[in-house]
């Protein structure tokens, strides 16, 4: 294995090959930057240039994009409240109030260091862990999607710290609206209002956009008398710099943490950063000394989601590689590129011929991720300064004539850029109204998986006394339920813990 | 002045020239929109992104691949009924989903009989499977396990109204057993359930039994004949079970594309499967190439809606 590992990396370090993963990265970080332009679209308009590059040009580019893509999420995330991507969902939570604060650039600084490292955690675990982690991805079955998305619901208690009612109101009216459509299992169609556009149902990048952006960019267009965004008198560049550098590693259990649940997210077929980047937040929250400061712009937050949803690039690869099963869609496109290119995921992916191919995609990440980091601050910088130079009466319109026609790119759909803009006006209503939007978007998120684990299982307790029996009965699950009860739990712990330190202090 | 003629001489000779041309050029003559109704990486994409290099050879022109997903195809197929029908802009079709949908549905956007079908160019029948270390090492196995057990076997399979779903009901009625078939959203879900051992057995297609070979014991595939690339695979009838299903895929157009049109893209799609290295390329992944032109897709399709109308009536379903 070494051998091959050593001229695996020889193989990459071709001038031919660099240039394509620098272009990967940046065109990756530009096409995640654009709310509306995802990682799965980006990869798939990029895979049909490959198919005439040989196999590891090709796929160390597509692996480039994949990379700069779910990093790009955290530029719009930070410095517009646009999550770009969904795994940048948790990003807006402390990355905007930092912009907000003036610290835009520190933000995107700390996301840049999160972000590549993260990747680099996340490609250890890839070249290390496959074939064992692998088999961990196959012992999740129905009855595990359902309390993984019991257990995601749990999330909405530290989003919504103000109002655990308004953020439970949010999070199931998500869970209403992701049930649009044809239903996963029996295919009834549901709530399309007898409009066939409905039937592939709500898209999460409409809502994600019309949730988080359009109340930002309504409020700025109803505050024009200031023109600009806030920045603070800047320290030097190298200050920034180095305050970035300290905010992920000064504390690096957050940042491990993040990464390891990113990798291990990715590697669960079905979920993604989506998911990934929320429960790390999550974690992140329930761990710190100072959960108050939390969506207030605490560097902690943008560090925890950043981390982890570049690690679970390489998290989903494992299962691509291993077994041929995408770990998140745009693996799905990329399982496509390897079958064209004449690679069978699987085993013999690892030995033989293609095992140098193989490595050598693998080991790609570790490059992608230190051109990414080098791509992110140089750009980060010229971005953020563009963002906080133009006036609002410039920068409110480009950037919802961006994310109209980001929620068309989805699928083609007009219905999408309807549901965005009504989305964005309910979105509205909901922050002058104090719901937080992250609890939504969770209930859209999880309501599928939900649903289909809750159905799925039922079904396959069929062989069962009592088919419920079901999701109570594996050991996975009740690891699950444990988790969960932890979670709705813990807060009410910790209330009481902090008053008893209290009442001793005073 | 004569500079001034020149230039209106030379403006109205090439608007002549430009709509001359175009009057008289042989249509193909701008990029072919070939819209995919189903998830990248999934077969449908597959199969078109195979298509895309050799049918831009045959025809001359860019086949651009767009994306219009959602509805289990409904919502591609229903945007394809409205499209403008001037050769331009086509769509994969799965022959299953067009007539399923309209039938189980209230309103799905689009009728059977508006998808113009072009071209059929590949069959990919159902196999059913069970994991290599299963006790079930035969179909009577199967069968018999299922008698003693009624329901107690799950059978795993992409999607409801679908050749695998309609596969597994069919083969219960068939055999006269009783199992309990689980839909997945694409057989990229419905794999790593099986894998994983959550479901006992797998009703899925050829492609996936030659991407897995290793992984699955084949019981048999429901084909007419035994398929190339699964030698060892009995069928369905040599067992005893008359029962033939899959999923036939092709090209189609909007309503009103006119013949000649239709003629020429059903040509190149013909020509493309007698490239050597497309079939080959088409047979490694699983599917099975056939050759349906538009006359004999257009009379597959009406045989196929009264097979799928009397098995519905027979499940009870409709």
């Amino acid at each position: 294995m070494l051998y091959t590992v050593l001229t695996s990396f020889a193989a990459i370090f071709t001038i031919k090959n660099i240039l394509f993963m620098i272009f990967g990265v940046t065109a990756g970080m530009i096409a995640g930057g654009l709310p509306g332009l995802t990682a799965t679209m980006s990869v798939a308009l990029i895979v049909p240039f490959t198919f005439t590059m040989d196999p590891i040009t090709g796929l160390v580019t597509i692996g480039a994009i994949y990379c700069g893509a779910v990093f790009g999420g955290a530029f719009s995330a930070i410095l517009v409240n646009t999550p770009g991507t969904p795994s940048s969902i948790g990003t807006t939570f402390d990355g905007y109030p930092m912009t907000k604060q003036g610290k835009g650039q520190e933000a995107v600084f700390t996301a840049t260091f999160a972000s590549a490292g993260g990747g680099l955690i996340g490609t250890v675990i890839l070249i290390f862990l496959s074939v064992p982690l692998s088999r961990v991805a196959l012992k999740f079955g129905s009855p595990e999607y359902f309390w993984i998305s019991i257990f995601g619901l749990t999330i909405i208690a530290s989003l919504a710290s103000k109002s655990v009612l308004k953020g439970f109101a949010g999070g199931l009216f998500g869970l209403l609206i992701s049930m649009v459509g044809v239903a996963p299992i029996g295919g009834d169609v549901r709530f399309t209002l007898g409009m066939p556009s409905f039937q592939g149902g709500i898209q999460l990048i409409s809502i994600l956009i019309g949730f988080f952006c359009i109340p930002e960019m309504l409020k700025m267009a109803g505050n024009l008398k200031k023109h600009k965004m806030k920045t603070v008198e800047m320290q030097s560049g190298i200050d920034v710099f180095k305050k970035s550098f300290m905010n992920v590693f000064k504390k690096p259990v957050n940042f491990i943490r993040s990464s390891i649940i990113g990798a291990f997210v990715g590697v669960i077929p079905g979920a993604g950063g989506n998911i990934a980047n929320l429960v790390a937040y999550n974690e992140a929250h329930r761990s710190s000394s100072n959960p108050e400061s939390f969506g207030k712009g605490n560097p902690e937050g943008v560090v925890a989601t950043e981390a982890a949803n570049n690690a679970t690039v390489e998290g989903s690869v494992v299962p691509l590689l291993t077994l041929g099963i995408p770990g998140a869609p745009p693996d799905a496109i990329i399982y496509g590129a390897l079958m064209l290119q004449g690679l069978r995921p699987g085993p013999e992916l690892f030995s033989g011929p293609n095992a140098k191919i193989t490595y050598a995609f693998m080991l790609s990440f570790f490059i992608a991720n230190l051109l990414m980091f080098v791509v992110g601050i140089l750009g980060g910088k010229a971005i953020n300064k563009i963002v906080t130079s133009v006036g609002h009466k410039y920068l409110v319109p480009s950037i919802i004539f961006m994310t109209i026609l980001g929620s068309y790119a989805i699928r083609n759909n007009i219905m999408d850029v309807i549901v965005m803009l009504v989305g964005g006006f309910i979105g509205y209503l909901f922050k002058e109204l104090n719901f937080h939007p992250g609890p939504v978007v969770l209930g859209l998120i999880l309501g599928p998986i939900a649903e289909k684990g809750l159905v799925r299982g039922y079904l396959m307790g069929q062989a069962l006394p009592v088919p419920w029996m079901i999701f109570f009965t594996r050991p996975i699950s009740i690891i699950l339920i444990v988790l969960t009860l932890f979670s709705v739990i813990w807060p009410f712990i910790k209330n009481k813990r902090d008053a008893k330190n209290e009442r001793g202090a005073a | 002045m004569r500079k001034k003629l020149l230039i209106i001489t030379l403006i109205l000779s090439l608007t002549v020239v430009f709509f001359a041309s175009s009057a008289f050029a042989e249509y193909p003559e701008k990029p072919l929109n070939y819209i995919v109704c189903f998830n990248p990486g999934g077969e449908s994409d597959i199969t078109a992104r195979t298509q895309q290099k050799f049918l831009e050879e045959v025809l001359g022109v860019d086949v651009v691949i767009s994306y219009k997903i959602g509805g289990g195809g409904a919502v591609g197929f229903s945007e394809l009924v409205k499209a403008n029908p001037n050769g331009y802009t086509v769509s994969g079709y799965n022959l299953t989903n067009i007539i399923l949908q309209p039938l189980a549905r209230e309103n799905p956007g689009y009728e059977t009989k508006q998808i113009k079908p072009i071209y059929t160019f590949e069959f990919t029948p159902d196999i059913l499977a069970v994991r290599k270390d299963s006790d079930i090492k035969t179909l009577d196995d199967f069968v018999k396990y299922a008698k003693e057990h009624p329901g107690a076997i799950t059978v795993g399979g992409s999607g409801t109204y679908t050749p695998n779903h309609l596969g597994a009901l069919e083969f219960d009625k068939e055999a006269g057993i009783k199992t309990t078939y689980i839909p997945f959203t694409g057989s990229g879900e419905a794999v790593p359930s099986f894998l994983g051992g959550h479901v006992t057995a797998l009703m899925t297609y050829t492609s996936m039994g030659v991407q897995y070979r290793e992984e699955m014991r084949i019981l048999a595939v429901a084909a007419e004949e035994r398929v190339s690339y699964l030698p060892n695979v009995p069928t369905f009838k040599e067992l005893g079970y008359n029962y033939v299903e899959g999923q036939y895929r092709g090209l189609a157009a909007p309503p009103d594309m006119p013949k000649d049109k239709v003629d020429i893209l059903a040509e190149a799609c013909r020509e493309v499967n007698q490239i050597p290295e497309f079939q080959a390329k088409m047979e490694e992944m699983g599917f099975e190439l056939v050759d349906y032109g538009p006359e004999k897709s257009t009379k597959l399709i009406d045989e196929k809606i009264d097979f799928y109308k009397s098995i519905l009536e027979d499940l009870g379903i409709t």
